[in-house]
């Protein structure tokens, strides 16, 4: 597993393209937010924390075909189905990977992209908490998203149609954090709410995205 | 003798076939029935006037909205756990049915919103949940005509569909959460107490019926025909000719 795991990451940072390009599309979501609704300085800091949550959303879903797109191309995804580890894992496997090139630079990022959207000093902490917690869920959701369209072409808009709706509450909980905690209000109940689809969906997609990927290479 | 025999295709074919006149007919005359009793029978509320009457569609096609939904589920389950492909062709044909009735929820929501709030549209939780709702029967439709193999699209769907309805309820709940509504809570329930008034309640009640017996119909009716394409399109497939 960690093997799996070493090869994915080597091949996200060595094969280009893949690694850094959520971080810039990131920068680049952030930095024409205020050209679209204005530098005031007190709007920008009301609407940070949700940008910041769109933008690391977007990034997150733009680099999601290439979860198994690649494997499925070149034939190894036949290869790790037949593997001795279950393919249950397998996904967990990818999903983390996915999160540690995509989703661990994006929660690092954020913080200081805030800054640009004047986003108030208590809103850094939870920014991060709640994108840290976050993201993760993204990776998974984003996983079984891949792997339902795996085989087709032009799967990339069909996979942001399908993806998207399943992300909802996983945005408006951990929006609802970044918001409240920049504000100075009680954040618990929307953090709990966040952890729990957090940990649900890792608990749990794993079967849905093997048992879809099963049909899918049959 | 089980009701698993009607997942034979030609059975279905001409069980359905013998019900689906009647089925049509008591929809039409439901939805005639209902429709012209509510709209041209029934006094105007005292607080809303002519507007209320909006309801006799918007209310069974939000109903119908989300029992479609229901109803690809089990169809989709009965198609995970036994595999009949008429489950999987019913599901495949409810979809734009719920889909439809989702948007008609929401335009005659829309149009009876803007005399009564002062808008089209708010950010309130009912309505956030249908639209993500429709968005749910978009993916849905879009993943069905997206796969070749049918087999295949049936198995993908299904999951889907399983796993859909669990982030749908999640987000019914999450969106509640999130924003405190304008729309008013049930106006129909079995306890009596929070019931619209009995002169509303009975063509509702008629226009309901005719809802159901209509998505009945048309699921009966886009079944068969999902068959029929499939039919077709083996024996071209056995003439070389696809």
């Amino acid at each position: 597993m960690i093997a799996l795991l070493l090869r994915d990451l080597r091949l996200a940072v060595r094969a280009g393209g893949g690694f850094g390009l959520g971080l810039a599309f990131f920068l680049v979501v952030t930095v024409l937010i205020p050209f679209g609704v204005g530098p005031e300085t007190g709007l920008l800091s009301r609407i940070a924390p949700g940008v910041l949550w769109i933008g690391a959303l977007l990034a997150c879903l733009l680099s999601l075909d290439r979860i198994f797109a690649l494997d499925w191309e070149d034939g190894s995804l036949d290869l790790l189905a037949t593997a001795p580890l279950p393919l249950e894992g397998i996904v967990t496997i990818k999903a983390l990977a996915h999160w540690i090139t995509t989703g661990l630079p994006l929660v690092l990022a954020a913080p200081a992209l805030g800054v640009l959207l004047s986003l108030p000093p208590s809103g850094y902490l939870w920014v991060l908490v709640s994108l840290a917690l976050g993201t993760p869920a993204l990776s998974v959701i984003g996983t079984f998203g891949a792997a339902l369209t795996v085989g087709l072409k032009r799967g990339g808009l069909l996979l942001s149609i399908l993806v998207l709706p399943l992300y909802v509450p996983t945005l408006i909980f951990g929006a609802e954090v970044a918001r409240r905690g920049a504000e100075g209000l009680a954040v618990q109940t929307p953090l709990l709410m966040l952890a729990g689809i957090s940990f649900g969906t890792l608990a749990l997609l794993p079967f849905a995205s093997a048992a879809v990927l099963r049909i899918n290479l049959r | 003798m089980s009701i698993w025999e009607y997942a034979n295709p030609v059975k279905f074919i001409r069980t359905t076939d013998r019900i689906l006149p009647w089925v049509s007919v008591a929809a039409v005359v439901c939805l005639g029935v209902g429709l012209v009793w509510g709209y041209f029978f029934t006094p105007d509320d005292y607080r809303q006037g002519a507007t209320v009457k909006i309801i006799y569609l918007h209310v069974p096609a939000a109903l119908m909205a989300i029992n479609a939904w229901i109803m690809m589920l089990a169809a989709s389950l009965i198609w995970i756990v036994r595999r009949h492909h008429v489950s999987a062709l019913a599901a495949r044909a409810a979809a734009p049915i719920g889909a439809t009735f989702t948007v008609i929820a929401l335009a005659t929501g829309a149009l009876w919103g803007q005399p009564m709030w002062g808008t089209w549209w708010a950010w309130d939780p009912r309505l956030t949940s249908f639209l993500i709702l429709f968005l749910f029967y978009l993916g849905y439709m879009a993943l069905w005509s997206a796969i070749e193999n049918d087999d295949t699209a049936a198995d993908l769907t299904s999951i889907l569909c399983l796993v859909g309805s669990v982030f749908a309820l999640l987000s019914r709940y999450a969106v509640l959460f999130w924003n405190q509504g304008l729309h008013q809570g049930a106006s129909l329930s079995l306890d009596k107490e929070e019931n619209v008034a009995d002169v509303f309640w009975y063509p509702l009640l008629v226009c309901i019926a005719g809802f159901v017996l209509l998505f009945v119909a048309l699921v009966f009716l886009r079944t068969q025909t999902e068959i029929r394409a499939r039919r077709s399109r083996a024996l071209l497939a056995r003439e070389g000719r696809t």
